[in-house]
């Protein structure tokens, strides 16, 4: 596939899942694909980095789940704080960010909802007052029948992930050391479209990988599209780190005036993925004179 | 006397509030507190389970932010969670704002359906907190931290786990709270944040008027221990040669009040 024909796949309203976490390997060719389309309305699903960022800032999103949105080296993300202290985003989901991994089970195994202790006594169920708790059945040490979070299932339309490698088929590896949930986002999902910087034939996925790094089977993949550096400037362990000059100019437009962003928007944004390719290129020669 | 910083001090405030752990995972979030657990683990309690902050557990006990060292263990995100249920682990976060009540708020400033000032979010605080032992650095004590009440709840207080059931209060358990000027615990009358020592040079009052609510402060409060020669030694040679941690506590004038 190529990246146009994955987010023709997309359709506005849609609830769409992000994999990585925070500024680690996220599938950006993709979600710098969705910015320049008309798609709009969405409910985005995301421990959030950039990705949520650039959404926000270009007023894709209806709804917005997640349990912390940061750039890690910059632990504030200027965009996502700007939509939220300006109120553009309308309906706001904050979760604690294990109970987010929990409802994507939830969502994978078909389950209305799993039980945890996280969100109990926390504003995450005052603020989402639909979030309900559950009684448990059976009797504690103490004779207490515990009232736990029933975390809800965080079903997706679409999931999108960017790993390492994968075959055509959609089988696909993670070669850096965190696998994150990039499985159990395209197990919560109807559709999943995997992005990888590399696309091998399938006896290359374990020639010299171990078969414990093939996180994500076929039969959970809708689509396959090869985009080399498409993690960019988040991390993507070991073809590349993140891009922290990238990042530092990215960060400080997004907190400056409405001119710098769109001095940013224009060099960086406004093309399609192999002039944003060329762009970072460019910048990086620039950087390093 | 051996001279000494009040980031050093605060670093061995922090290590003594894991020095009796035992074998679990501790997690430190930011540069104080994995200098003060990292101390730990070179002199009262060598049990404890570090990482990298990343994905690996590690063997050995490198400098503040080095990477190579002996691995002993993965620990990628998803099997921090596991931990975490699994109760073996304590967690020093961060603290936007902690109230008289020990609850902590990271996630937003103001209003939450429109912030003044959006944070982090809630992150892992919710989970933390009815599941292991959590407690909090506060490198700039001021009223603006410690507040009366905060305004969004990310980690929660002893009263509030309390009042939610013991699905949330029967693994609460919030340790220490460290900051520039002293150290606290959560035990002071209903359950509320109580004054246990000062760092050398800053008084009880000092304390007090950093604090927007009413500290609860024992009749007797001590004066935080000195760093030990074997520790400072540790701090400067060996864990923080560049001497990152004044750029976290700035080092405070002899005479200076706070």
């Amino acid at each position: 596939m190529t990246i146009d024909e994955v987010v023709a796949q997309l359709s506005d309203g849609m609830t769409i899942g992000i994999g990585g976490w925070g500024p680690r390997r996220k599938p950006m060719a993709l979600v710098r694909a969705i910015l320049r389309s008309d798609l709009k309305d969405l409910t985005i699903v995301s421990w959030g980095g950039a990705d949520v960022g650039l959404l926000a800032r270009a007023g894709k999103i209806r709804k917005l789940v997640y349990a912390f949105v940061s750039l890690d080296s910059i632990p504030l993300e200027p965009n996502f704080q700007k939509a939220r202290q300006e109120g553009t985003i309308p309906e706001i989901v904050e979760l604690d960010e294990g109970m987010f991994q929990t409802g994507l089970y939830a969502a994978a195994q078909r389950l209305p909802f799993l039980p945890m202790r996280a969100g109990l006594g926390s504003d995450v169920l005052v603020n989402n007052a639909w979030i309900k708790t559950v009684a448990s059945p059976y009797a504690d040490e103490n004779g207490d029948f515990e009232e736990l979070t029933a975390v809800p299932a965080l079903k997706l339309d679409v999931a999108l992930v960017h790993l390492n490698r994968a075959d055509a088929h959609g089988n696909a590896t993670y070669l850096g050391p965190d696998p994150y949930f990039d499985d159990l986002f395209v197990q919560a999902a109807d559709k999943a479209f995997v992005s990888v910087e590399q696309i091998v034939d399938t006896a290359g996925l374990t020639v010299d990988t171990a078969v414990q790094r093939l996180l994500i089977s076929r039969m959970m993949v809708d689509g396959v599209v090869e985009t080399p550096n498409g993690a960019h400037f988040t991390t993507c362990t070991p073809d590349y780190e993140r891009d922290e000059k990238f990042q530092k100019a990215y960060a400080a437009a997004a907190g400056g005036s409405d001119e710098d962003w769109a001095a940013f928007s224009a060099r960086f944004l406004d093309g399609d993925e192999s002039s944003y390719q060329a762009a970072v290129a460019a910048f990086a020669e620039e950087q390093s004179k | 006397m051996t001279e000494y910083s009040r980031a050093e001090v605060c670093a061995a405030a922090i290590a003594d509030a894991f020095k009796d752990d035992g074998e679990i995972f501790a997690s430190p979030m930011g540069m104080l507190p994995m200098l003060g657990v990292r101390l730990a683990k070179l002199t009262s309690n060598p049990d404890l389970v570090i990482s990298d902050g990343e994905s690996l557990y590690l063997g050995g006990v490198p400098p503040l932010f080095a990477k190579a060292d002996v691995v002993e263990g993965w620990i990628p995100f998803r099997r921090v969670f596991d931990v975490v249920a699994y109760g073996k682990r304590h967690v020093m976060m961060g603290a936007t704002q902690v109230d008289r009540h020990g609850n902590q708020n990271i996630s937003a400033i103001g209003d939450f359906a429109q912030p003044k000032r959006q944070l982090l979010g809630s992150r892992g605080a919710p989970g933390n907190t009815v599941n292991n032992r959590t407690s909090y650095w506060v490198p700039r004590h001021s009223p603006k931290v410690f507040v009366e009440q905060v305004d969004i709840v990310s980690g929660v207080g002893p009263a509030r786990a309390k009042a939610a059931g013991p699905g949330a209060s029967k693994y609460n358990d919030i340790h220490r709270i460290v900051s520039n000027l002293g150290v606290f615990d959560v035990r002071g009358d209903g359950d509320t944040v109580r004054l246990l020592s000062v760092h050398p040079g800053v008084s009880v009052d000092d304390v007090v008027a950093a604090t927007g609510f009413a500290l609860a402060v024992d009749a007797d409060v001590p004066v935080t221990r000195e760093p030990t020669e074997s520790e400072l030694m540790i701090i400067r040679n060996v864990l923080d040669p560049k001497n990152l941690r004044d750029r976290e506590v700035p080092p405070v004038d002899a005479g200076a009040t706070q």
